[in-house]
């Protein structure tokens, strides 16, 4: 519990900053946080809003469900297939740290305009980190556990969902974790470079209207999501490993 | 070794691949060029210097928040080490901090700063800052104790100790914040460009998009892809360096 209250001092510190800063320079370049929850709550107030809060929505869960899939089954393949493992994962990380905004292009060109552009451009950022977690996951799995499935002759489907999958399951949560912002953060840049709906193109045209609450609420907004999301399953992977 | 081969037989594969079905016909010429063009395209642009300028402005900037992420997050690091109840509050938020869509606070940035140089090292820095702080405090706990227990019985000073004991000891770990600085930064500096800038690559693949210049955008895509998987191979190969010295 002392631990909470702290991270509270802290964030109630950073509100502080921000409010200071927001006297500082003035409203028409820093909202102040009151401004910017109120500008939140009328902004949920209004259907068109929430219209592109599904847009954006359902290009995330679609990107997500895919990255997820792929980089876990791909990762998996490659954890058990040792070469294989080892001639892909150089590459997998120097894919990894390549800016991806660049193959944007490359992408609207192959999909179009819309919202599959948007879901391919997701996955590219979720795959491969969700793929490289999963594939150590299965490396590092101590030796001893597939040696007493082995003796205790369990079937291999027996051992996969009693022994196997338990036992890499934290390591993956850290993986989708990873993934997940990515993911976000994948989807939201295509909408901000082209797209007529979604929470991104909502930035960018209120940077070109100079609106800086609407700014600042989605920016909160997404940020609320994004750790409340991510607090979960940090909340379920400490769970599963103190079990 | 012959991983190594493999790799490279896996990857020259996938580029010819390419190449052949972009010559067939099969991908079109107005989707994507071939990457043999694209290197003809590639050494067109750096002989004439149309995008010298772009091109120095984004490693410029680049380097200066790869700089300053690095610093900075050493500098903030140590003082988060030193501070046990500042490092308990801020822990679980460092946590969540990847979890933070960053590049939604870049519009922030341009109110305060303009649209420019100062506003895309701030966003790179923000993106790049916080694996440092993570590496260098991990770094820091792995300090083995006999090290600093052997400093203290050679009666060395707090100064000596950490520039001859500790930083030594850190460094696999600072390393390796190092690499996911670099990393962070090209990908802060390159997207923020893209979005919304006036200069750099990424405004310069941007603004070939729109016109539908696809000989320049390919280029300069693969003058990026090149660069850092350059880049990329050599903090790689030091960081096997480093890491088999910790090893032994």
């Amino acid at each position: 519990m002392p631990r909470l209250a702290g991270t509270l001092i802290v964030l109630l510190t950073f509100i502080l900053l921000w409010q200071g800063f927001h006297l500082l320079v003035g409203s028409s370049a820093i909202a102040s946080p009151l401004q910017t929850v109120v500008k939140l709550g009328s902004l949920l107030g209004t259907g068109e809003f929430w219209l592109n809060i599904s847009e954006t929505m359902r290009a995330f869960v679609a990107a997500f469900l895919l990255s997820l899939l792929g980089g876990i089954s791909l990762g998996i393949v490659l954890g058990v297939r040792k070469l294989a493992g080892n001639v892909a994962e150089p590459i997998l990380t120097t894919l990894y740290s390549i800016p991806k905004v660049v193959l944007y292009p490359l992408v609207l060109l192959c999909f179009g305009l819309g919202i599959s552009a948007k879901i391919a451009f997701g996955v590219m950022h979720g795959l491969i980190p969700i793929t490289l977690f999963s594939m150590n996951a299965i490396r590092q799995m101590k030796p001893v556990y597939r040696r007493t499935s082995q003796v205790m002759r369990l079937s291999p489907s027996q051992s996969a969902f009693t022994v196997i999958l338990p036992a890499i399951l934290p390591e993956i949560i850290s993986g989708v974790r990873l993934g997940f912002s990515l993911t976000l953060l994948g989807v939201l840049i295509g909408e901000m470079f082209a797209s007529q709906r979604g929470l991104g193109f909502l930035l960018t045209s209120a940077i070109n209207l100079g609106q800086i609450d609407t700014i600042m609420a989605i920016a909160l907004l997404l940020t609320v999501f994004a750790v409340s999301c991510n607090s979960l399953m940090m909340l379920f992977n400490r769970q599963l490993t103190h079990r | 070794m012959s991983e190594k081969w493999l790799r490279l037989i896996v990857v020259a594969t996938m580029i010819l691949l390419v190449e052949l079905l972009c010559r067939v016909g099969v991908i079109p010429r107005m989707v994507m060029l071939a990457p043999s063009q694209m290197v003809v395209e590639l050494a067109e642009i750096l002989r004439t210097g149309q995008f010298s300028a772009d091109i120095r402005t984004t490693f410029t900037n680049i380097a200066i928040s790869t700089a300053l992420s690095i610093v900075l997050g050493f500098v903030a690091g140590l003082i988060i080490y030193s501070l046990p109840a500042l490092r308990h509050a801020l822990e679980p938020l460092l946590a969540s901090y990847y979890a933070v869509p960053t590049f939604v606070f870049y519009p922030i940035f341009i109110t305060l700063f303009g649209v420019g140089s100062a506003s895309i090292i701030a966003i790179a820095v923000l993106l790049a800052v916080v694996s440092m702080i993570t590496a260098t405090l991990n770094g820091l706990d792995r300090i083995p104790r006999v090290l600093r227990k052997t400093a203290q019985i050679y009666r060395m000073s707090r100064a000596k100790t950490a520039l001859l004991v500790e930083l030594p000891a850190t460094l696999p770990y600072l390393f390796t914040g190092v690499k996911l600085s670099v990393a962070y930064s090209f990908i802060g500096v390159i997207a923020s460009e893209f979005i919304l800038s006036g200069a750099g690559i990424g405004y310069a693949i941007a603004y070939a998009y729109n016109l539908f210049e696809n000989g320049h955008m390919y280029a300069l895509i693969l003058l990026v892809l090149v660069t850092v998987t350059i880049v990329n191979t050599i903090l790689n190969m030091i960081d096997r360096r480093l890491q088999a010295r910790r090893q032994r």
